[in-house]
């Protein structure tokens, strides 16, 4: 294949690749798959909880407001939605960025990375305002304003996991975001021209497509279920 | 290689991922149906029915986590060496999610069997609270101040 450039060979004693990848994709793929633990571990722990409490809010109650509103809006979904789309559409220009970068057409890179990094921007942002309102309404670590879904008194159980588990990936965004922006600077110093390929660019890729990954996970098992 | 071959295998390229942002969105679209759904029409769909769509949105969460981490993380066309090293020992998570998920719910049950105290409050609901006693008035005040 073409994207084989194997210039790390000297990392593998054994003469060539064994998977057939550099070095550096390898290990970012360990780093990620690493990573999946700490998040599985957390939503796991999340799930538990939720399994051995009696009640539980109902999302579509605590996420139903949107921004430019007074009163907050009643509108369960619609922003969480946006968010949503945000991220996917930056995972597809990220992936149109490093397939630029298999055919060295660096005017696409550059394209396809500013885009990727407006939309993780956007996608802070997005949450930026939920976490602001969420906490306008008296919810924040160790304080849950929310009822259960059948009227009951809930725990702090909610707010807790919420927090701990979108700040965490919120965290991981952020950083995609500065990584996307280092590369979009090597790409603009002609880094990956001189060097005779673009593969930086993938392992940048590989983190912004998990971090959309793990949106999946947060945004079916907090907003949906 | 030649050029019309390096060209061509760009233009594939872009394709699938076309077709697998499609697959995406539409999984998405059905994902927030699904949830208005619940939420619209809680009371006919009764207990198993939220159970059962629950349950569909869970798979489709899968089925997209698949298409990101097959097409666009590439892992679908790497070597079959290489999808064995990820996918292994990420299937320790099954475990994982049977046995914790299992256990929560154990511990649930037993503290509704056995501790009354624990047990009486799943039938209180917050405004019966408010007439019954004030110790809970501050909570109350919280929740109303939502309302208004």
């Amino acid at each position: 294949m073409a994207t084989t450039a194997v210039t790390n060979t000297k990392w593998w004693n054994g003469g060539k690749s064994p998977f057939n990848l550099e070095y550096g994709k390898v290990m970012m793929w360990y780093f990620l798959m690493s990573d999946a633990f700490t998040f599985g571990a957390f939503l796991i722990s999340y799930g538990t909880i939720r399994f051995s409490t009696n009640g539980w809010p109902d999302p579509n109650v605590v996420f139903k407001s949107y921004p430019f509103q007074p009163h907050g809006g009643n509108a369960p979904l619609v922003f969480v939605s946006i968010m949503t789309f945000i991220l996917i559409i930056s995972s597809v220009t990220m992936v149109l960025a490093v397939q630029a970068g298999h055919h060295h057409d660096k005017k696409a890179v550059v394209r396809n990375l500013i885009l990727t990094i407006i939309g993780g921007a956007m996608f802070l942002g997005c949450q930026a305002w939920e976490w602001t309102h969420l906490h306008e309404h008296g919810a924040w670590w160790g304080k849950n304003p929310f009822l259960n879904a059948d009227g009951t008194h809930a725990t702090t159980n909610f707010t807790n996991y919420f927090f701990t588990i979108t700040g965490f990936h919120g965290f991981h965004v952020f950083s995609g975001v500065v990584i996307n922006i280092i590369m979009l600077i090597m790409t603009l110093n002609n880094t990956f021209e001189k060097r005779g390929h673009y593969l930086m660019i993938e392992k940048a890729g590989l983190y912004w497509h998990f971090v959309d990954l793990v949106w999946v996970f947060v945004f079916a098992l907090f907003y949906l279920v | 290689m030649s050029h019309t071959h390096n060209a061509e295998t760009y233009k594939a390229a872009k394709a699938e991922v076309k077709r697998v942002t499609i697959i995406l969105t539409i999984l998405t679209i059905i994902e927030l149906v699904l949830g208005f759904w619940m939420y619209s029409s809680k009371e006919s769909l009764g207990h198993s029915g939220i159970l059962f769509i629950k349950g569909v949105i869970l798979i489709l969460m899968v089925v997209k986590a698949f298409y990101i981490v097959a097409y666009f993380m590439h892992l679908k066309h790497e070597m079959k060496n290489m999808i064995m090293t990820i996918v292994v020992p990420l299937s320790l998570f099954i475990w994982f999610i049977f046995a914790f998920l299992y256990d929560g719910n154990s511990y649930n049950h037993l503290r509704n069997t056995y501790d009354r105290y624990y047990e009486s409050q799943r039938h209180i609901k917050v405004e019966d609270k408010h007439e019954s006693s004030a110790t809970h008035s501050t909570e109350n005040e919280n929740h109303t101040e939502e309302h208004h």
